[in-house]
């Protein structure tokens, strides 16, 4: 009768974990597909477009059973943009992704998920939406806040989330250096130091758009809010007249992106419904619901049905006017890039 | 402890306790798989970097700001939980009172708590226009958005460690001791500072420094009442995660390791420190 040694019951537990373990991966993937009735499609997107999103899967699934007579279900995934993108990067499944900007979905590309050429795929740049930056200030504006000049006054509290962390925020900062670039004639020297300004006046620096929102709204903090367009809309929804929106002269073409992810897409077998769901975002019906969700529709004449809604008189520069985001990122907001500059000149 | 320790074998060789192996190998296991891999795998990618980049990120302006702010704050919020920590527990152990029990599970609430909830709560608390920033800021004090925020985060998050480390050792605690210290002459305060204060002195210190080295990894919570500004309130975990944003992993796990290496020293310095006093104690 021999024992089994201690050394061998060690290397059986082992070699038992291990493999259970690699098996409930591989069991875990499996079900995921199999489990659930229809098809399923994740939509990686960025935290301000949640309540869009989830009108409009109702619409397309109504939409796809109608068309298709097949049921779907559409997964929502929603958090700061450049997390996202590399929760993507990192394996997470996404079918497709509808992020905050064109640099973040350029970083998937680069890991190969999703081919290059992506934003010509769809119109517009591959953005069905667009939004803009906008102020919004505390009922009755009592610091007088009508435009970017307004905001490096003295004693004006400002709250914006971080450039690093936030795609939201690079917005933000790009719309401001415009203002002063078109001030200043130029003179990238005086913009910096406008831009010095402004930022001194950042009580917080959020990591993210919506963590910037209830900083301002739940917590009371500082006086005017940059945001995007249809954040402030939001807030002023869900706190009726305690708001104002304030439109600056100068501000930015926002362009939020949505690509498919063609390597996912090929594994689960969706690219049809992939490229539907993105190509219905075009649709009359979508476009409407984007702008009752106070995102500019990309269609003219609907936008125009909203005129009432959005100011469409601002002067809006876009990405272009700066090169393009890889360009964009590259300037402003890497290590040392003009960011860091105006936050380590006045360590 | 010792003895049990030698005599687990027989005059056979036979493990006088079963399951050895069995129990060894889950521990191996376990150990490998969930903490030595993925220590290892900050290793490899920090190695991917040469000596001069990984010196050049480390001692950036931003970053060494961060460590800054990471350091003192949780230095700051040991000290508060050594003290509180250590009142805490006299009171759970040495006292009966309604509602002890209560008040001995709440202890354990911000290792329940998800850390992100804490730290939208402390701030909404201690924001200037929250229940108890108001208060403090009526007296020209700012608490969230500022170092002290943080410091607050660190000492929610922090606490328990110390109580629960305090709290087993003051329950073995002979109480003869006290008296006999009484009887012969000590007073109240002489009593504590020498004859219970060295007992728990050890547990202490380790409560302690388990705080401070979860409040320099601590970014669920801080996040929110830091504030966040570069050079003042950024914490390391936040740069941390500002350079994943960027897809600099290499650069991330330099500053993680770096981070590693202080909360590695710490409580090698701690351990050693205990077994010292232990010995001295006895000795």
């Amino acid at each position: 009768m021999k024992r089994i040694t201690a050394v061998c019951w060690m290397i059986i537990v082992m070699v038992i974990t291990v493999s259970l373990w690699m098996s409930g991966c591989v069991g875990e993937a499996d079900s995921s597909t199999d489990g659930m009735e229809g098809t399923e499609l994740l939509n990686v997107s960025y935290d301000p477009t949640r309540e869009f999103y989830s009108r409009y899967n109702e619409l397309f699934c109504r939409h796809w059973q109608e068309s298709h007579g097949e049921e779907v279900h559409i997964i929502q995934s929603h958090g700061g943009s450049g997390s996202q993108a590399r929760s993507v990067i990192e394996g997470n499944e996404a079918d497709v992704v509808t992020l905050a900007l064109a640099h973040d979905i350029t970083a998937i590309e680069e890991s190969g998920l999703i081919e290059q050429g992506w934003q010509e795929k769809f119109e517009g740049d591959s953005s069905p939406y667009t939004s803009t930056i906008v102020f919004l200030v505390r009922k009755g504006n009592e610091k007088g806040i009508k435009d970017w000049d307004d905001l490096v006054k003295e004693g004006i509290e400002v709250i914006t989330p971080n450039p690093k962390t936030s795609g939201g925020a690079c917005w933000n900062f790009l719309a401001a250096w415009a203002y002063w670039q078109k001030q200043d004639g130029g003179d990238e020297e005086k913009t910096q130091e406008q831009m010095g300004r402004l930022y001194k006046n950042v009580l917080v620096l959020d990591s993210g758009a919506r963590g910037a929102t209830n900083t301002f709204v739940e917590n009371g903090q500082g006086d005017v809010l940059i945001a995007w367009e249809n954040e402030a809309y939001l807030a002023m929804d869900e706190y009726p007249g305690e708001y104002e929106m304030v439109t600056p002269s100068v501000s930015i073409l926002a362009q939020p992106s949505v690509a498919v992810v063609d390597k996912n897409v090929g594994d689960h077998g969706t690219e049809e419904l992939a490229e539907a769901y993105l190509g219905y975002l075009y649709s009359d019906e979508a476009q409407r619901l984007a702008g009752e969700n106070y995102y500019r529709p990309m269609n003219k004449e609907i936008l125009e049905e909203f005129s009432g809604l959005f100011n469409l008189e601002m002067n809006l520069v876009s990405i272009g006017d700066f090169g393009g985001w890889d360009k964009a990122y590259e300037t402003y907001f890497r290590d040392g890039g003009v960011f860091d500059q105006i936050y380590s000149g006045k360590e | 402890m010792e003895q049990q320790i030698v005599k687990v074998k027989n005059r056979k060789g036979v493990r006088v306790i079963p399951g050895y192996g069995l129990c060894m190998g889950v521990t191996l296991t376990m150990l490998g798989s969930f903490i030595l891999l993925p220590l290892c795998s900050i290793f490899f990618s920090t190695s991917r970097l040469s000596v001069q980049e990984f010196k050049e990120i480390v001692t950036s302006p931003q970053v060494v700001s961060g460590y800054k702010v990471s350091l003192c704050c949780a230095f700051c919020a040991s000290l508060v939980n050594g003290v509180f920590g250590m009142i805490l527990a006299w009171v759970l152990v040495r006292y009966d009172f309604p509602g002890r029990r209560a008040m001995d599970g709440l202890i354990e609430l911000p290792f329940a708590l998800p850390t992100a909830v804490a730290g939208i709560a402390l701030t909404y608390l201690y924001s200037d226009k929250g229940w108890l920033g108001s208060l403090f800021a009526k007296m020209g004090i700012k608490i969230a958005y500022t170092p002290v925020g943080i410091t607050i985060a660190m000492v929610f998050v922090g606490i328990p460690f110390v109580v629960r480390a305090v709290q087993p050792v003051l329950e073995k605690l002979d109480r003869q001791y006290e008296e006999a210290a009484a009887m012969l002459g000590a007073g109240r305060a002489y009593t504590f500072f020498h004859v219970i204060l060295p007992e728990i002195v050890p547990a202490l210190l380790a409560g302690a420094g388990l705080a401070f080295a979860r409040g320099i990894g601590e970014y669920g919570s801080v996040v929110f009442i830091a504030g966040n500004i570069p050079y003042k309130t950024q914490i390391a975990p936040l740069l941390i995660v500002m350079k994943l944003e960027q897809y600099k992993y290499s650069d991330a796990t330099a500053i993680a390791f770096v981070l590693l290496i202080f909360s590695f020293t710490l409580m090698l310095l701690i351990n050693s420190v205990q077994i010292y006093m232990q010995r001295f104690n006895k000795g």
